[in-house]
């Protein structure tokens, strides 16, 4: 357990020099510290006794600046501990980040938002807090430890020996309560991303738990979960907790050895009695820092447990194999489907059935079909969101795999079926397709995308979209995601029923407008409208994960059954 | 003057944190008192062990049943003072779990009361935050400050005490040097208050941040904008970096600052003691070394919960400063409540009427103005328009999930905001073209407006929505447990499930938002043939592109700019040659 965490320790080298320092200079500190105990036994035994005032007056000066010493090393210390700390968990969500961007659509479906976004924030504010008081204390405790068992080492052997037994049984306390509570403290993080899903789903679908008056159940729901959460976390604590109490009667249990054995040896006359003070001195530090380690401990507890959840997702490797040579161009087909399979992890059934099609550059393709028959499956394969379980995907030639994603994707255009904007003007959004597109530029995807004025009616470009586009309506979305997919120029253009809450005629007129493109984009159109389709060179009717029948509209009414039931279904009535 | 006032806001928020910690008065006294005593004999044991050591006096000169008497009384309150230290521990853990649990619980049921407005205008991303991240940060917080506050209260009151009872003048001594350490551990939390505070607002915009990308994850990948976000990413991290290394290392500045008062005051106390030692010797009444030896430790027990205190006043600060997000959260205004006279509807026949209805979302933009209408029972009304007319807004203001803003709107002759709320809601049966799906079963997601529904009922709603085919295909069929955002099912499946929803439940209006849109025809024509059977006799609301939705409605309101420009049914406004002709032509154009 604690291996995988190791592995997150390779962010932190950037600031390994920090995170060497910061515990040296603890250390010194503590190492200063250690002398406290033999500046009061001279005291005792060379001021009182001998009844000299200068030396207890130089002795406690020396104390203070001691003190003075550790308050330097320390003060450096903290500002190396902070700044590893801080750089450590920068570096770590910024990689987190990155990896999850580079996970294909599979894994994002598996994983689930809610627990990536714990990962993200909860999980990496733990592991940041964890390493700072690592590197703050860690090595310090059993230093202080360690050192106060030598010091007793030079003043005794015997009295020493008590350290020598009590140590090792402290680590195995110490150690087998963290061990027990790591597990305990990842259920809490699960326990949390429930907390967490629940209160997203809320949010998300106010709308609909409020028609449904759904609020209460909601709130009991939430409850629950929440009292779940509450209920592991006090399960951890009441183990955790143990530590303190349980390495206070050890050390104790020390010091009443120490002092009958003390005792033995004052009466034999080997020892003074300053020096058992200053035994007890030390195993009076020990206990000290060792509340201090209990503390520590349960942070470096829930560190490793949220340590462990993070790497779990750097294991997390994508399953698309990027094979990026880039190969040219060949032949005047954009898209070929061959012997095309896909079932999605953990279904039970292919969703796409031995596809076999080619398209020309510069065709127009309809892909029509029931619910749930594999239209958007079929066209997220061309950008290879999902890779084939069997046969292969070509584009302009050659198997998707062998391009690299940004190529790939650089190609193609796609709106896909939920309207996603982001928070930002309206310029921001539209410059995802081409990060420098001129206003122009955007104005003319616009133009076509049927959106001109929206925009204009919005006071221009640089109007602030809110997070989802909320402050636009489902048409309006619409239309801006189309014009994005547009300022790409791409090749291939992907319209995954995407004009669905746009009314007839600016369904129409963007159809209109894509086919009068300068750029004559290979152009793939999802619709349940077979008034969308019918113009296009080439129409793909699928049934049930497989194609019916490839062809033009008129063949397809007449051969294809399940094209011109579709077709009847929206013509009988709607004819004139 | 900004210190002044964050330290303000400070106390504000503190009073409320009170408030809850009021609720678990019986385990605080209990935390208190057991916090007292585990003090108590934790101070009592040094006093033992000085004595033990004052009769280790020299070679030969040992007391040993002196001394065994000593050593087995401190063997027993050691174990004593464990015990109530453990008991303390989780009487403090349960009351900080439970005040957290509780802070959650109050946030949640808030947004479940907050006005839509609230929540649209609000980034989800950002409200979760301070649900999850503010809350835990705060437990934590609060956790330290039980732990140590009160033990370290107690301790510096009992160690005073108890140095008393052996030398006033070493008393006097530590009294006057110690005050120093909480001087400087103020001057510093005043400080990184505002440190935390902006640590968390950080937090909060990066959670922003991740919750619209991760959770668009797949547009992102689409438009290979992945670096682009991560360069986004890195300037929110970059900035987060920055002040969380300020609150970090000015926060940690306590602790080294604190201890060196501390390391003052044990080498007074040493200098005074061992002055007095000196100056007693062979007096009748001598300040021995092992009185000596337990002021020191005493010294050290006593500055020790300083350094804690000092410690938990920065950790306090990251504390307060989150839960005062969580209280802003907690205390935005409601919606406006329900009159206590509100009406219970429960058998909506179906009349709705709007008055003179105006609305805007926001003051500068006007949307819907002086919308009259009047719906008879029955009735299908279907809505058409350009995009952005303000049909959905309509539909927001039927079940009110906005208020109108002048105007009003009556169901069964009662103004809707005599109404409650769910009788209201419940009246009206609704899909939205957002679907929406709760993570949980398909057999949860349909039972969602009736869970009493037995199986059959459920399996012949999926029928008559024509969802049963592919539910069945699924890996466990009604028991397939539908991820997170509906995972893998296709935006025509959910729905399908979202009509199901309501075709299970069967309220007596209904309103249709583009319901069918990602749904083949086929499916459609079928699924409406089994609304028309179920709803025969019940008002309707249809917001559709399809004409052939359209065309069977009873009126069609023609919406425009927020203003209804024409009425009527289908052959009515074609007669009249108008904006709906031209709409109603252009499907045939090409």
């Amino acid at each position: 357990m604690v291996i995988n965490l190791k592995k997150l320790l390779v962010h932190i080298k950037q600031y390994r020099k920090e995170s060497l320092l910061g515990p040296l200079f603890k250390l010194m500190e503590a190492l200063f510290e250690l002398f406290v105990p033999l500046v009061i036994a001279s005291i005792i035994d060379n001021g009182i006794s001998g009844g000299d005032r200068a030396h207890v007056i130089k002795m406690c000066l020396v104390l203070v600046v001691l003190g003075i010493i550790g308050l330097c090393f320390s003060i450096t210390a903290q500002y190396f501990a902070a700044k590893a700390s801080v750089g450590f968990s920068k570096n770590l969500r910024h990689e987190l980040f990155k990896h999850i961007e580079s996970l294909s659509y599979s894994e994002i479906d598996q994983v689930g938002t809610s627990t990536l976004i714990t990962r993200m924030t909860s999980d990496i504010n733990q592991i940041q807090t964890g390493v700072n008081l690592t590197l703050r204390l860690l090595l310090r405790s059993p230093f202080v430890v360690f050192g106060a068992m030598i010091m007793a080492f030079t003043i005794n052997f015997k009295a020493a020996l008590i350290f020598a037994v009590t140590i090792p049984v402290l680590s195995v306390v110490v150690f087998g309560i963290m061990l027990w509570c790591i597990p305990l403290y990842k259920k809490v993080q699960q326990k949390l991303d429930g907390v967490l899903g629940k209160t997203r789903e809320n949010l998300t679908g106010v709308r609909v738990i409020r028609a449904f008056c759904k609020e209460n159940e909601e709130i009991e729901e939430f409850e629950n979960r929440n009292g779940l959460l509450c209920a592991a976390q006090k399960f951890v604590g009441r183990i955790s907790a143990l530590m303190n109490p349980v390495t206070y009667v050890i050390i104790n249990l020390a010091i009443i050895v120490l002092i009958h054995t003390g005792a033995l040896q004052v009466n034999s006359g080997e020892i003074s009695q300053g020096d058992v003070v200053a035994l007890y001195n030390y195993m009076s530090q020990i206990l000290v820092e060792l509340i201090k380690l209990a503390n520590l401990i349960i942070s470096l507890t829930k560190c490793v447990a949220c340590g462990n959840r993070v790497q779990a997702l750097f294991e997390i490797k994508s399953s698309l194999d990027v094979k990026g040579e880039n190969p040219e161009v060949k032949g005047d087909t954009a898209v070929e489907f061959r012997g095309v399979s896909l079932r999605y992890k953990n279904a039970g059934d292919d969703s796409l059935t031995d596809m076999n099609f080619s398209v020309k550059r510069g065709e127009t393709v309809g892909i029509i079909g029931g619910t749930g028959s594999g239209k958007s499956s079929l066209v997220n394969m061309i950008p290879r969101f999902y890779d084939a379980t069997a046969g292969e995907v070509l584009v302009d030639g050659a198997d998707v795999k062998s391009y690299t994603l940004e190529e790939l994707r650089s190609k193609i255009g796609i709106v896909p079926q939920k309207a996603v904007l982001f928070r930002g003007t309206i310029r921001e959004n539209m410059q995802w397709g081409k990060d420098d597109a001129s206003d122009a530029e955007i104005m003319k995807a616009a133009m076509t995308a049927q959106a001109a004025d929206v925009i204009e009616s919005k006071g221009g470009l640089d109007f602030e979209i809110e997070q989802g586009g909320k402050n636009l309506s489902g048409g309006q979305r619409q239309r801006f995601t189309i014009a994005r997919a547009l300022v790409k120029n791409p090749e291939i253009l992907i319209l995954d029923d995407s004009a669905s809450a746009l009314d007839f005629a600016t369904d129409a007129a963007l159809r209109k407008a894509i086919r009068s493109m300068e750029s004559n984009p290979t152009v793939f159109i999802v619709s349940q409208r077979t008034s969308s389709i019918q113009h296009a060179d080439k129409i793909i009717v699928m049934d049930d994960g497989k194609i019916a029948a490839v062809g033009k509209h008129e063949e397809l009414l007449k051969s294809c059954p399940v094209y011109n039931e579709i077709y009847s279904s929206q013509f009988k009535k709607e004819a004139v | 003057m900004a210190e002044k006032k964050s330290s303000g806001a400070q106390k504000g928020t503190m009073k409320k944190v009170l408030k809850y910690v009021g609720r678990h008065g019986f385990f605080m006294v209990l935390s208190i008192i057991l916090a007292a005593v585990t003090v108590a004999l934790t101070l009592y044991t040094p006093i033992l062990i000085g004595d033990a050591i004052d009769l280790i006096v020299d070679r030969g000169n040992v007391d040993f049943d002196g001394i065994f008497k000593l050593l087995l009384k401190i063997g027993i309150i050691v174990g004593a003072t464990a015990l109530i230290q453990w008991l303390m521990n989780m009487i403090n853990n349960r009351i900080t779990y439970h005040i957290v649990r509780d802070i959650r619980n109050e946030a949640f049921r808030k947004i479940e009361i907050l006005p839509l407005k609230y929540i649209d205008a609000h980034s989800s991303g950002e409200i979760v935050n301070r649900i999850i991240s503010d809350a835990d940060q705060f437990a934590d917080g609060l956790l330290m400050g039980f732990t140590q506050l009160f033990t370290g209260v107690v301790t510096i009151l009992g160690t005073l005490l108890f140095l008393i009872s052996i030398s006033w003048k070493i008393t006097l001594v530590v009294v006057i040097i110690t005050p120093l350490s909480l001087f400087i551990a103020k001057f510093i939390a005043g400080r990184t208050y505002r440190m935390f505070k902006l640590q968390s607002e950080t937090r909060g915009e990066q959670t922003a941040f991740i919750d619209e990308m991760i959770g668009n994850q797949k547009v992102v990948q689409a438009f290979s904008h992945e670096d682009e976000a991560l360069e986004k990413f890195d300037e929110i991290n970059e900035r987060l970096a920055k002040c969380s290394l300020d609150a970090t290392f000015y926060s940690s500045l306590t602790n080294p600052s604190t201890r060196f008062v501390n390391g003052v005051v044990y080498a007074g106390v040493a200098l005074s003691g061992a002055l007095m030692c000196i100056a007693t010797r062979g007096a009748v009444n001598p300040f021995t070394v092992g009185q000596l030896s337990c002021c020191l430790s005493y010294a050290n027990q006593y500055t020790k919960p300083f350094n804690e205190i000092s410690g938990v006043v920065t950790e306090l600060q990251n504390a307060l400063a989150c839960a005062a997000r969580l209280f802003e959260l907690i205390e935005e205004e409601p919606q406006i409540p329900e009159p206590k006279d509100a009406e219970v509807i429960e058998d909506a026949k179906g009349n709705v009427s709007l008055d003179n209805v105006s609305f805007s979302y926001s003051s500068d933009r006007r949307l819907i103005e002086n919308l009259s209408l009047s719906v008879k029972p029955g009735q299908r009304i279907a809505i058409v328009g350009p995009t952005g007319c303000g049909k959905t807004t309509i539909i927001n203001l039927l079940m009110r999930f906005y208020d109108v803003n002048g105007g009003a709107i009556y169901v069964e002759g009662t103004d809707i905001r005599n109404i409650t709320r769910d009788s209201l809601r419940s009246s009206y049966g609704m899909v939205l073209q957002e679907t929406w799906l709760k993570s949980g079963t398909v057999r949860e997601n349909i039972a969602m407006g009736k869970p009493e529904a037995t199986d059959e009922e459920i399996v012949s709603a999926a029928k008559a929505s024509h969802a049963h085919g592919f539910i069945k295909r699924l890996p466990n069929g009604y028991d397939t447990v539908i991820a997170e955002d509906g995972g893998n099912l296709s935006q025509g499946q959910k729905q399908l499930l979202c009509i199901a929803r309501v075709m299970l439940c069967l309220p007596p209006m209904l309103i249709l938002d583009e319901a069918t849109s990602s749904i083949d025809t086929r499916t459609e024509v079928k699924i409406q043939e089994a609304f028309a059977r179920l709803m025969k006799g019940r008002t309707s609301f249809i917001v559709a592109h399809r004409l052939s939705t359209i065309r069977e409605a009873d009126v069609i309101l023609v919406m425009k700019d927020g203003h209804i420009i024409e009425q009527g049914n289908h052959e009515q406004l074609l007669e009249r040659k108008g904006f709906y002709y031209r709409l109603y032509n252009s499907q045939f154009a090409v």
